[in-house]
């Protein structure tokens, strides 16, 4: 017999050579699956921030203008009315012509293109900020049309420049820089503005109050909703085939795709309540339709997690089963709840298909003031701006995207942080 | 105390013709030291049993015997184990020839979810060990035959090996064990989970399994050892005490611990 | 008065009421009497039946006064536009609204200019009616409730029933949002397929909603033959599959049985955050990186690769799903016991044969439902889709190609200006429903595995 295991011995010998290749192969598959997504996202954000990182800053052109109270029409007395009602595109137009003599329609029209159709409307805000400037002669820093913009960041001086410019638009932009009068500077219309057909006018403000009126509903929804829920679930609900289904269709319903929930939007709060579309509040609703189950799920881990040392001793005490889960195990439980509540809102935070349904998608130029007031939101800015030819707009999109990946940092680090606290205290 | 902290194992360690030989061996769990300077031979085909209070190191050392310690990632040993003269510790060695060569049944039994027959060949195939089918057939057949089961299992051999009783599933992990043909074999507590006639089954077939293998057996059951065991080791908070030939342990034990632990004063 | 001063003066009167209700308990209980229940329990059954009843009846005015406002503006519409029909209707009562809500449009009078006006009066009237009503329930609730506070009233106990209803009627939104959903699909689809065959739905192979054939029938304004937008949901899902499941499961195996504690520590997270980049992040990616760069490769080595190409869409889509399928791999691969990694090793088997062989095997139940949820994300994703994939309903499988997808349709049916009881627009809702149904039943028959699977382990 000893033979034979001699034999076991150098059999698995004679194998090694194979398997351990074969382990190799194995592992190097692993490690290679893991740093394949190690890299999608290095290259996801790598691509996304050398796209948006641009958009933080526009190019002006630094100018002196006369306030010609003459071609305007209107002086510092003028009432608010006229003063907003002058001429000053017409201005900026005469301005333009007067210094640089462009030589027939052609390189007028040229000319005037250069400058973004906001620069009238800065000279509007000035004057009307300040009426006693008319007739002076001041400094502006002139937006400048997106296609000058993208030229001064990224073409300049390669062969692409002459593609969107004629050769004495060249002459003015290389002349601008040249003398330091275009540049760049922090883009605080991008935070400042609504949103606009002109890329260099358009700003994320009205999505960012969109967001945050629709998360705001959202979260007064869903946060008692859901603890309540859980509570019930967890704490009273007897255990029978209701409580059952009430179950399987929670965790059934947080894996539905999101873009059902905004067909009960549409056809339920929309079409059947009338509530009103693009509003911050249909879209709060079906948010909280979509994060309940989330927050449910969360919210009864935190309450299981809480010692049952703890319920007892307070029954022990003769407290009311209801006063036991509002007095003890509520306020143990809050923070986990905190932290799937958080989760559940960063989610909601990045959702677009839903709220495509019911409207959001609207061209919003005001920001919304209230939850009731038209508005679209992060998320659907980006879908509507990646849509757009202009380059500009892909500058845009990717600025978007880092400013709303920001706040998901910013909220999954709150909640990982919440967590944390919370192991510490058990 | 002081019988511990000085301590030099009584009795005979150490044999002429050892299979596998530890020398001062240790073993740590993290910082925690679970086995100190344990020194002790393995005879070639003889039964020894490992004796100890519950967490004295039992399963540790024997755990050490064919470095199944390396899947727990804080474990550390020192000190040297010979098999066949050869240090297995050595960085050079391979687990995986080691294994092979000395097997492990564990406490509870842990039969792979899969068939009767793919729980036996499945050492066999990873090995190479069977050069066709019927080879490996007729390997399956001969592990079951001589693990006491063919005959319980030989009509359902593609049926779940986790479908059988805890003791047949049991004696499914011995036959999935010698199926590779190992020179040693240890068994950690093999009958713990097992009803007396599954135990007295499993005690028949080692004491046929002696005839051509080594085998190590920890058990908290000193009939058991004094059954099926030639020499046993007594264990105590990691330190080996006393190791004699069995009816000497039980009979006329040498030191005051051993004698404590057989005599039912504590463990 | 408005919505939002309404719901101000009931939040205030929540916190009047428990005082009163607590005061009144406290001074009953200071004139030796022994109250059945501690005073602030009073306080918040005053609370209570001051502050729910109104919110209730705001709630059901909310919903109701709309329709009803509309009702009545409709029957003084001028015969020649509620002669036009249903959308006419409509149109002129938008115009109304805008007419009465513009102090500067007023003046340009015309024919609905009276109905303006007296939508005008109409909303005055209701508004203080709303605000009348709202603010005597608040007054009877509370003080009928204040009344009732004696020795022998159970207020625990009645404040412990209502909040238990309370707490129940939350966790039964769950199930009415899922019978919601059912329902809004449901209805909808039944009146698609009372204009659309169902067999023409499911089996017809040509998808072409926007083209009207004759512009005078509503019945046949295009084809729904819903084939093509099946097998480029398929093709797109099977090729994020194709990468997703053996990426995901290769890189759990390698963190949780290769990878050392450190290592793990930086992957898993940074996996972690793939999964929280918003699907719109990706769809961008997908239509403005991706695809240029398999259009580039792929045209590079001769072949003809749509700018909309499945295989850009499917191939980002398989990156989003990675972490959900490692992260689910992880836990079901951490299920299965140590033992039988014990049983194996001991027998000498090597890390991938043990992982191979055991460990795969005995979690293949649980990884198969972790697959089915992922497939079940794949078809519902929509953004990726939306951005990256075409319009194009061809009916292939080659992944160069550009083809749509369920979720694709259903957002172009859907956004934009939408004609009511228009087959184009009840499509959405048909489709919506196959969703819901395929999503649905993959998902429950996936978590009964995973829990059955976790049950055999415990
Ligand atoms: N994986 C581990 N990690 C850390 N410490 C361990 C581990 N396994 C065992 N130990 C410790 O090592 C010591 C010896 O344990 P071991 O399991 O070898 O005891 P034993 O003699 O087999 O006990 P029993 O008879 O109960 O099986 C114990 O103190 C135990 O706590
Ligand atoms: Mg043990």
């Amino acid at each position: 017999m000893t033979d034979s295991a001699m034999s076991t011995r150098a059999k698995v010998e004679k194998s090694m050579k194979k398997r351990r290749a074969a382990e190799s192969r194995f592992r190097t598959y692993g490690l290679l699956s893991v740093l394949f997504g190690v890299l999608c996202l290095v290259v996801l954000f790598g691509n996304i921030f050398s796209k948006g990182f641009s958009a933080f800053s526009q190019t002006v052109l630094t100018t002196t203008i006369h306030l010609d109270t003459d071609y305007l029409g209107v002086t510092a007395t003028s009432d608010p009315q006229e003063l907003r009602n002058a001429d000053y595109e017409g201005l900026i137009k005469q301005y333009l012509k007067d210094t640089y003599e462009p030589s027939g329609r052609r390189e007028r029209r040229d000319l005037y293109g250069m400058v973004s159709v906001g620069a009238a409307w800065q000279l509007q805000d000035m004057v009307l900020e300040n009426p006693s400037l008319l007739g002076q002669t001041i400094h502006i820093n002139m937006t400048m049309d997106d296609d000058v913009d993208q030229w001064f960041k990224h073409d300049r001086g390669t062969a692409n420049e002459a593609l969107r410019f004629s050769e004495q638009q060249l002459v003015w932009l290389h002349d601008w820089v040249d003398s330091g009068a275009l540049h760049g500077r922090f883009n605080t219309i991008f935070f400042t503005n609504g949103d606009s057909r002109e890329p260099e006018l358009a700003g994320i403000r009205g999505a960012i109050t969109g967001t945050f009126l629709t998360l705001l509903v959202t979260f007064l929804l869903s946060f008692p909703i859901g603890v309540s829920a859980a509570i019930y679930l967890e704490e009273f609900a007897p255990k029978n085939r209701l409580t059952e289904i009430v179950e399987i269709n929670i965790n059934n319903l947080a894996a539905v795709p999101s873009i059902t929930f905004g067909l009960l939007g549409l056809a339920i709060f929309i079409n059947i309540f009338g509530v009103s579309r693009s509003t911050p509040l249909v879209g709060g609703l079906v948010l909280t339709l979509m994060t309940l189950p989330t927050i449910i799920i969360s919210g009864r881990a935190a309450i299981k997690a809480v010692p049952p040392s703890i319920r007892e001793a307070a029954l022990g005490l003769g407290a009311s089963k209801m006063q036991v889960v509002f007095h003890h195990v509520l306020p143990l439980a809050l923070p986990g709840m905190l932290t799937g509540t958080i989760i559940g809102m960063a989610q909601a935070l990045g959702e677009t298909a839903p709220l495509l349904m019911i409207g959001m998608i609207a061209f919003v130029v005001d920001v919304p003031g209230f939850i009731n007031d038209p508005s679209t939101v992060l998320p659907v800015q980006i879908f509507l701006w990646s849509d757009s030819p202009e380059r500009a707009f892909t500058e845009r999109t990717s600025g978007a995207i880092m400013v709303l990946l920001g706040f998901l940092i910013l909220m999954n680090t709150a909640a990982v942080m919440l967590r944390r606290r919370l192991e510490r205290r058990w | 105390m002081s019988i511990i902290e000085n301590h030099e194992t009584v009795g005979t360690p150490f044999c002429s013709n050892p299979k596998l030989s530890a020398r001062d061996v240790g073993v740590f769990y993290g910082d925690k030291q679970a086995i100190f300077d344990v020194s002790l031979d393995i005879g070639s085909n003889e039964v020894i049993a490992l004796i100890g209070p519950s967490g004295c190191g039992k399963s540790t050392f024997l755990r050490s015997l064919n470095r199944m310690n390396d899947t727990i990632d804080i474990c550390r040993v020192t000190g040297e184990i010979l098999l066949d003269g050869e240090n297995i510790y050595d960085p050079k060695v391979d687990v995986v020839p080691l294994r092979a060569t000395v097997g492990m049944v564990f406490q509870k039994p842990n039969p792979f979810p899969k068939s009767i027959y793919d729980n036996i060949s499945y050492g066999p195939r990873i090995h190479g060990l069977a050069s066709s089918r019927v080879d490996l057939d007729e390997i399956v057949e001969r592990s079951l035959q001589r693990a006491g089961l063919w005959t319980e299992v030989k009509d359902r051999l593609h049926s779940p090996g986790t479908g059988l009783s805890g003791g047949q599933q049991q004696r499914l992990c011995i036959a999935r064990t010698i199926a590779v043909e190992p020179e040693v074999i240890l068994m950690d507590e093999p009958c713990s989970a097992l009803d007396p006639i599954a135990t007295a089954k499993i005690e028949e077939l080692i004491d046929e399994l002696r005839e051509n293998y080594t085998i190590a057996i920890v058990t908290h059951s000193m009939q058991q050892a004094a059954r099926v065991s030639q020499r046993t080791a007594y264990f105590h908070l990691g330190q080996l005490i006393e190791v004699n030939n069995t009816d000497m342990v039980f009979t006329t034990p040498e030191h005051q611990l051993t004698e404590a632990y057989i005599t039912g004063r504590f463990g | 008065m408005t919505y939002s001063t309404l719901l101000i003066a009931v939040l205030i009167a929540l916190g009047g009421a428990y005082l009163l209700g607590r005061n009144r308990a406290r001074t009953l209980s200071s004139q030796g009497i022994k109250m059945h229940s501690l005073a602030t329990h009073y306080g918040a059954l005053v609370a209570l039946w001051t502050t729910l009843p109104p919110l209730l009846i705001l709630l059901l005015w909310a919903l109701l006064e709309p329709r009803v406002i509309d009702l009545i503006l409709t029957a003084q519409l001028p015969d020649s536009i509620r002669a036009g029909g249903e959308a006419e209707i409509r149109l002129a009562l938008s115009k109304v609204y805008n007419l009465a809500n513009d102090s500067d449009l007023m003046g340009q009078q015309g024919l609905l200019g009276p109905v303006a006006e007296h939508l005008q009066a109409l909303q005055a009237r209701v508004t203080l009616l709303r605000g009348g009503v709202i603010m005597s329930l608040l007054l009877l609730g509370g003080a009928l409730t204040w009344r009732r506070i004696q020795p022998d009233l159970r207020a625990r106990s009645e404040v412990e029933g209502i909040v238990r209803i309370l707490l129940f009627a939350s966790s039964a939104i769950a199930v009415l949002t899922t019978l919601g959903i059912l329902a809004s699909v449901l209805f909808e689809s039944i009146l698609f397929f009372q204009k659309v065959p169902v067999t023409e739905f499911l089996f017809g192979t040509s998808w072409s909603p926007q083209v009207a054939l004759r512009a005078d029938q509503s019945g046949s304004s295009g084809s729904f033959g819903a084939v093509p937008l099946f097998t480029g949901t398929l093709l797109i899902s099977a090729i994020a599959m194709a990468i997703a499941v053996p990426v995901g499961l290769m890189a759990a195996i390698y963190l949780s049985e290769y990878a050392t504690p450190r290592v793990r520590q930086l992957a898993k997270p940074a996996l972690e955050v793939l999964a929280g980049i918003p699907t719109v992040v990706y769809g961008f990616f997908a239509a403005l990186t991706v695809a240029p760069v398999i259009r580039g490769l792929g045209e590079s080595m001769g072949l003809e690769v749509s700018s909309e190409s499945a295989l850009a869409a499917g191939l980002v889509m398989g990156i989003m799903i990675i972490p959900f399928v490692s992260s689910l791999s992880d836990d079901v691969i951490n299920a299965v016991p140590q033992s039988l990694r014990d049983g194996s090793y001991g027998l000498g088997a090597t890390r991938s044969e043990t992982i191979r062989q055991v460990v795969i095997p005995a979690a293949l139940p649980g990884i198969v439902g972790a697959v089915m949820l992922a497939v079940s994300r794949a078809i519902g994703e929509t953004m990726i889709v939306a951005m990256a994939a075409g319009l194009a309903a061809n009916l292939t499988a080659n992944p160069l190609d550009s083809v749509t997808t369920v979720t694709v349709q259903i957002v172009t049916l859907l956004v934009g200006d939408q004609e009511f009881d228009s087959p184009k627009t009840l499509a959405a809702f048909a489709l919506g429903l196959v969703l819901f149904v395929v999503t649905l039943a993959l998902n429950y028959v996936a978590l009964k595995i995973v829990q059955k699977y976790r049950e055999q382990y415990d």
